[in-house]
């Protein structure tokens, strides 16, 4: 069977279920994460209950896709968490579980895909970053530090799998309806969006487009990049 | 009332939470002088500071905090962190009203 296998993390809702369905109708076998068990379930689709920061069990879901596929061609680094706050109100256990998930996950996925994509010298990584680095976001200094270490991480580890012929590829969304951002006022969107060179919302088809020209196999000489949607 | 509702919950000594009160209202108007905040006649537990028909604004909102923390600091002599993920949010700010305010400071300074 010669279906790409695709790892997703942070399935459970928003843009990484949408992601998982998009790949599933293309055909692909998808493997999915969470922290949390997910409600929805799809043919071709496998669901691991794993926090992207905790090692031992996503070394125990990776010694499973390789028992299960012998092989993985795609992972997209999507599980993601935020806070909005000032930096003089944020306690230090939500900056150390912002860069946990967002940072560490990042980088242990990625480390645990590459062992297994080196086998057959092929791999595609997408990490998430986020407009908010550019735009330097006032109040969301842990959330931005942690998506800038995301884009610093891309960078290197591109260089790095180069030569297992692996890229790792970044993609920073601007807001999308997702519940990331429910909690932030219409003002403050509004105020976002305005620095865009389009000013509207993204959508879960604008992410998932992106994504698709990092895996394509054509797309073997990109790498190391980062593409901010919405023209930021 | 809502001095009385305080003092009467179990686990946080009601003195305390008074006197904390009584230095947050001290703060918010010295904050009113420095900052021309248009603020309540009458302040109390009840008054609230952020979201709804609060009159802090999310600026005003870290200074008046930050403030709070060190005024109960030099108070208590213990030193408290009043930040709270859930600063920011309208429904779930420990911020919300000074009684909500003096509650958490009084909580923070039985746990530290």
């Amino acid at each position: 069977m010669d279906a790409p296998v695709t790892l997703i993390t942070g399935t459970r809702i928003g843009i990484g279920r949408h992601l998982a369905e998009h790949y599933l109708r293309l055909g692909h076998r998808v493997v999915g994460c969470s922290r949390t068990a997910v409600d929805w379930t799809r043919e071709g689709y496998k669901h691991y209950r794993a926090d992207v920061a905790d090692e031992k069990a996503v070394k125990a879901m990776f010694s499973e896709i390789r028992r299960s596929y012998g092989r993985l061609d795609h992972l997209i680094n999507n599980a993601g968490i935020a806070s909005m706050n000032h930096s003089l109100l944020t306690p230090t256990s939500t900056v150390n579980a912002i860069l946990a998930t967002n940072v560490v996950g990042t980088f242990l996925l990625s480390r645990e895909a590459a062992k297994l994509m080196k086998q057959k010298r092929y791999g595609r990584i997408v990490n998430f970053s986020s407009v908010a680095v550019p735009l330097k976001l006032a109040g969301e200094a842990a959330y931005v530090a942690s998506k800038s270490a995301v884009v610093a991480l891309t960078h290197v580890l591109a260089r790095e799998f180069a030569e297992y012929g692996i890229t790792v590829n970044c993609l920073g969304p601007g807001p999308l309806a997702t519940n990331l951002i429910r909690s932030v006022p219409k003002q403050k969107i509004d105020r976002l969006l305005e620095q865009q060179a389009i000013p509207r919302m993204g959508t879960l088809d604008d992410v998932a487009n992106t994504v698709d020209f990092f895996l394509r196999p054509e797309s073997g000489f990109v790498t190391g990049q980062t593409i901010y949607l919405g023209g930021v | 009332m809502e001095q009385a509702q305080l003092k009467a919950r179990p686990g946080v000594p009601g003195d305390d939470v008074q006197q904390v009160i009584e230095l947050i209202i001290d703060n918010v108007n010295q904050l009113k002088d420095s900052q021309g905040l248009k603020v309540p006649a009458e302040l109390d537990a009840a008054t609230t500071l952020f979201g709804g028909d609060g009159f802090l604004d999310s600026m005003a909102l870290v200074t008046l905090v930050v403030a709070v923390e060190q005024a109960v600091e030099e108070k208590f002599g213990t030193n408290v962190s009043l930040a709270d993920p859930g600063a920011m949010s309208q429904e779930h700010s420990p911020y919300r009203t000074i009684g909500a305010l003096a509650d958490y400071a009084v909580q923070r300074l039985r746990a530290g």
